[in-house]
C-alpha cells in the first residue's frame, strides 16, 4: 500500500570551493523523490472529496533555498537544490551515485520507510548524509536506525509523547483507541501504547474499525457499538488514510474529545501556528506554493536549513567538518517553534517542540510545562539517550 | 444590559481623558497592542491607564518625531505607518504603502524613516514629509531591528531568518557589510561613542556586541537567569543608558529582564517581570523602566535605581513597543 513514492534527495555540492574570496562557491543540495508514490497519490473519498491534504515537500525545501540568498551574497555562496527521481530505491541509488560525482554529499529524500532503508543501506560506506523529511516511522529511528540518515520529521513516538503528555496534564486518564488496517495506523496505534505507559495513562482497549457498512461487521465499522461498552476520557483514533476518522468526532457513544488522527493532532508543524516568529514563515511558504504549510513541508525547510547553517558556521566545505557540526551540540537551529533545535546524537533526530492543534488552532506546544528532563525537556518527546533504541 | 454599559464606559473614560493643550510633556505612556490593534495609553505619575483606543491592524514599531511632537506606529497588516499628534494622540496622518513595517528608526535630522520590511525581506527609506520610499535594499529575511549612527551615514538591520546585521551606507541605500551574529538576531543598543554595536541574538539565548570600525564580533554576553536552561532564554529587546554604563535585556520566555554593566560586560542582576517580555523603554530621567510583557498582557514597572519592580498594569492583547512623552 503505501510502499513509496518520491525521494526527494537534497545533496549538497561542494562545487568550485574557492580560496580566494571574490569567487562565489555554489553549493547543490540534492532532493530525491519516488515518481508514483503513493502518498501522493490523490486519494478521494466518495464525491471527490479530499480527505488528508497530500502535497510533495518539495515548496519547503525550495523555500529555505531562496530563504538563504542573502546569507549567500554576505558568504559568497550560493545555495541551490538537485533534484533526482526514481522509481524505487535501486533508482535512487543511482541518482545518489550521480549526484555525488558532481559533488553533493546532502541528499534530502522524500519516501517512505521501505525506501529509506533500503537507500540507506545501499549508501552505508559513503561520506554523504541521508535527510528523512516525510516518514516518521519508529523503526528507523530505533533497530533500524543508520549512522548517516537523519530525521528532520518527528517521529511517531514523539507525536504519541506529545499527546499523552496533554493527556496527563487534563488528566484525562483513560483512553479507547480505535486503529485501521494500514501499517501506519498499526505503528501509530502502537507507539501510543508506548507514550501511555510510559507517561501513566490507561488504554481501556483497543478496537479494530473497518471501513464499510456490512451489518455483520457492526461491531468494527459502527461508532456509536464501538465506543459503547465501558467507559473512558478520550478516544485515540490511529486512521492514517483518515476517511475513517473523520466520522468518528460527534458520533462517539459518550460525548468524548477525539485525539490521534483527528481532532487533537500532533505534528512537526500546523499552518495556524502564530508564536516564534510563525506567521512570516507560513507566509513566505503560502505566496510560493499556494497552499498552507504541513510537518513535512517544515521538515524539509529544516533539513536544508540544517546543511546551510552547518556550512555557514563552519565556513567550509570539509564533508566531515561540517557533519560533526551538523550532528554536534553546538547546532542551534531556529525551527520557528522558540527553542533552537539540534540533532540527537543516539538516533539522528532532529529534538524539536511538537505543535498539538485542532484543525484551527494550536492547543498546546509540547513538551508541555511541568514535564521535565534531566538535561534537555524536548527530550521528553521520543526515545531518549537511555532508551537504547538505535546503536550506531 | 451588561453588553450596553460595558460598550458604553470606554467612551465615558474617553471624555475624561482629553488631553491639555499647553506645550511641554505631557506625561502620557503609549503603549502599542499587537494582536487587538490598539494603543493603550497610561500616566506615567500614577502609572493607571487613562484609555486606549483602535488604532492601524497589528501595531508593533512606535518612536518620536525629532521635536517628540508626533509619533510614528508602524502597522504591519495594514502596511501603513500612522502619524500620531503626541499631546492629543489625534491622527496626523497615514504613510501608506510601506510592506508589513515592524521596526523603524529615524535620521537625526528627522527627516527619514529606515523601517524595516518584515515580509519584503528590506528596509525602506521613507520621507516623513511626502510619505515617498526613495530608497530600498534587499535584506535577508525577517529584517527587524533598526538602528541609525547620530551622523546619519550608517543604518544597522538585524536579519532575523538570515541571522546576519547588515551594515548600510544611508548616502548610497547600499550594503557596506554584513555580519554574521547568534540565530535570530533582534534588536540593537549602540553605546554612546558607537565603537560597539550590541544585538540580541533571541534563539542563540545571547547578546553578541559588534566592534563598528571592523564590523566583526567581538564577544557575547549569554544570559542564565536561576532556574532557567540556556535554550529557555530567548532576548529580544535591549537598551542602553544615556551614559553607556548600563544595558537592559528583555529574556522573552525567561520572563525576566537582564540588568548587564557594560564595562565589564556581566550580568548584575535578573529582574523577574511578565510573560515573555520584549519592548523596553527607560523614562527620561533614567529612574523608571517600563516593560512590555507579550504573553500576559501586561506591563511591568521597574525602579531602575533599586532594581526592583513597583508595579504591573494591564494593557492590550500582546503588548510590543512602548513610548513615553515626560
Amino acid at each position: 500500500m503505501r510502499t513509496l513514492t518520491i525521494l526527494l534527495l537534497v545533496g549538497v555540492v561542494m562545487g568550485s570551493m574557492s580560496s580566494r574570496a571574490a569567487e562565489i562557491t555554489t553549493i547543490a543540495v540534492g532532493y530525491l523523490e519516488i515518481t508514483d508514490d503513493p502518498r501522493y497519490e490523490e486519494k478521494r473519498a466518495y464525491a471527490r472529496i479530499r480527505v488528508k491534504p497530500h502535497d510533495r515537500p518539495l515548496p519547503g525545501a525550495e523555500l529555505a533555498i531562496r530563504e538563504s540568498r542573502i546569507l549567500g551574497r554576505a558568504l559568497k555562496m550560493k545555495f541551490r537544490l538537485e533534484r533526482g527521481k526514481g522509481k524505487t530505491a535501486a533508482d535512487l541509488a543511482g541518482e545518489v551515485e550521480r549526484l555525488s560525482a558532481v559533488g553533493v554529499r546532502y541528499f534530502l529524500v522524500d519516501a517512505d520507510a521501505v525506501v529509506l532503508d533500503a537507500l540507506a543501506k545501499a549508501t552505508a560506506d559513503r561520506d554523504l548524509l541521508l535527510f528523512n523529511i516525510s516518514e516518521p516511522s519508529d523503526v528507523l529511528r530505533a533497530s533500524g536506525c543508520q549512522a548517516h540518515l537523519i530525521h528532520t520529521l518527528p517521529s511517531y513516538a514523539m507525536r504519541t509523547d506529545a499527546l499523552a503528555q496533554v493527556l496527563i496534564a487534563n488528566k484525562w486518564r483513560e483512553v479507547l483507541v480505535l486503529k485501521g488496517s494500514l501499517e501506519g495506523d498499526a505503528a501509530y496505534a502502537a507507539a501510543f501504547q508506548a507514550s501511555a505507559k510510559r507517561f501513566g495513562v490507561k488504554v481501556t482497549a483497543i478496537r479494530d474499525f473497518v471501513l464499510g457498512n456490512d451489518p455483520r461487521e457492526r461491531g468494527k465499522n459502527n461508532i456509536r457499538l464501538m465506543t459503547a461498552k465501558d467507559d473512558y476520557d478520550v478516544v485515540f483514533i490511529a486512521d492514517t488514510e483518515g476517511e475513517f476518522g473523520r466520522y468518528v468526532p460527534f458520533q462517539t457513544n459518550r460525548p468524548r474529545p477525539i485525539i490521534g488522527t483527528e481532532g487533537l493532532i500532533a505534528e512537526a508543524w500546523h499552518w495556524s501556528w502564530e508564536r516564534h516568529g510563525a506567521p512570516q514563515l507560513n507566509q513566505r511558504f503560502e505566496k510560493r506554493a499556494k497552499r498552507r504549510m504541513t510537518g513535512p513541508d517544515w521538515a524539509a525547510w529544516m533539513a536544508v536549513k540544517a546543511v546551510i547553517e552547518s556550512i555557514v558556521r563552519t565556513k567550509s566545505a570539509n564533508f566531515n567538518t561540517v557533519r560533526a557540526y551538523l550532528k554536534g551540540d553546538r547546532m542551534t537551529l531556529d525551527g520557528y517553534k522558540g527553542t533552537p533545535s539540534s540533532f540527537r546524537s543516539w538516533d539522528n533526530q532532529l529534538r524539536q517542540p511538537v505543535l498539538v492543534h485542532t484543525h484551527n488552532a494550536v492547543i498546546e506546544r509540547a513538551p508541555l510545562k511541568g514535564f521535565l528532563h534531566p538535561t534537555e525537556n524536548m527530550d521528553t518527546l521520543g526515545f531518549d539517550r537511555g532508551d537504547k533504541k538505535c546503536r550506531l | 444590559m451588561i453588553g450596553f454599559l460595558r460598550r458604553l464606559s470606554p467612551g465615558i473614560i474617553v471624555l475624561m481623558a482629553v488631553a491639555p493643550a499647553a506645550a511641554g510633556p505631557s506625561g502620557q505612556i503609549y503603549v502599542t497592542n499587537e494582536k487587538s490593534s490598539t494603543i493603550t495609553v497610561l500616566d506615567n505619575k500614577t502609572h493607571k491607564v487613562i484609555r486606549s483606543f483602535k488604532t492601524c491592524k497589528r501595531p508593533r514599531g512606535v518612536h518620536f518625531s525629532k521635536d517628540r511632537t508626533q509619533f510614528y506606529v508602524g502597522c504591519a497588516d495594514d502596511n501603513v505607518i500612522v502619524v500620531y499628534e503626541t499631546a492629543t494622540a489625534k491622527l496626523v496622518k497615514r504613510i501608506r504603502g510601506i510592506e508589513e513595517p515592524e521596526t523603524f528608526d529615524l535620521s537625526p535630522d528627522g527627516k527619514t524613516l529606515y523601517v524595516s520590511n518584515e515580509e519584503d525581506a528590506a528596509v525602506s527609506f521613507v520621507d516623513v514629509e511626502t510619505g515617498k520610499v526613495f530608497g530600498y535594499v534587499e535584506l535577508g529575511e525577517e529584517p527587524e531591528g533598526v538602528q541609525v549612527t547620530a551622523d546619519g551615514s550608517t543604518v544597522y538591520v538585524a536579519s532575523e531568518a538570515a541571522n546576519i546585521v547588515h551594515v548600510i551606507d544611508t548616502a548610497t541605500a547600499t550594503i557596506k557589510a554584513d555580519i554574521l551574529v547568534g540565530t535570530r538576531p533582534r534588536r540593537f543598543a549602540l553605546t554612546p561613542d558607537e565603537k560597539e554595536l550590541w544585538v540580541s541574538a533571541e534563539l542563540a539565548g545571547q547578546v553578541d556586541i559588534i566592534d563598528t570600525r571592523t564590523n566583526r564580533t567581538t564577544g557575547d554576553i549569554v544570559f542564565l537567569p536561576t532556574g532557567f536552561r540556556r535554550n529557555e532564554v530567548t532576548p529580544v529587546d535591549i537598551m542602553m543608558t544615556a551614559d553607556g554604563k548600563t544595558v537592559y535585556v528583555a529574556l522573552g520566555r525567561a520572563n525576566h529582564v537582564a540588568v548587564v554593566d557594560v564595562a565589564s560586560r556581566k550580568v548584575r542582576d535578573y529582574i523577574l517581570v511578565g510573560k515573555r517580555p520584549w519592548g523596553l523603554a527607560l523614562s527620561r530621567d533614567e529612574k523608571t523602566l517600563y516593560v512590555a510583557n507579550g504573553l500576559s498582557d501586561d506591563l511591568t514597572i521597574i525602579n531602575a535605581v533599586s532594581l526592583k519592580v513597583v508595579k504591573s498594569v494591564p494593557v492590550g492583547m500582546v503588548p510590543y513597543g512602548i513610548l513615553i512623552d515626560d
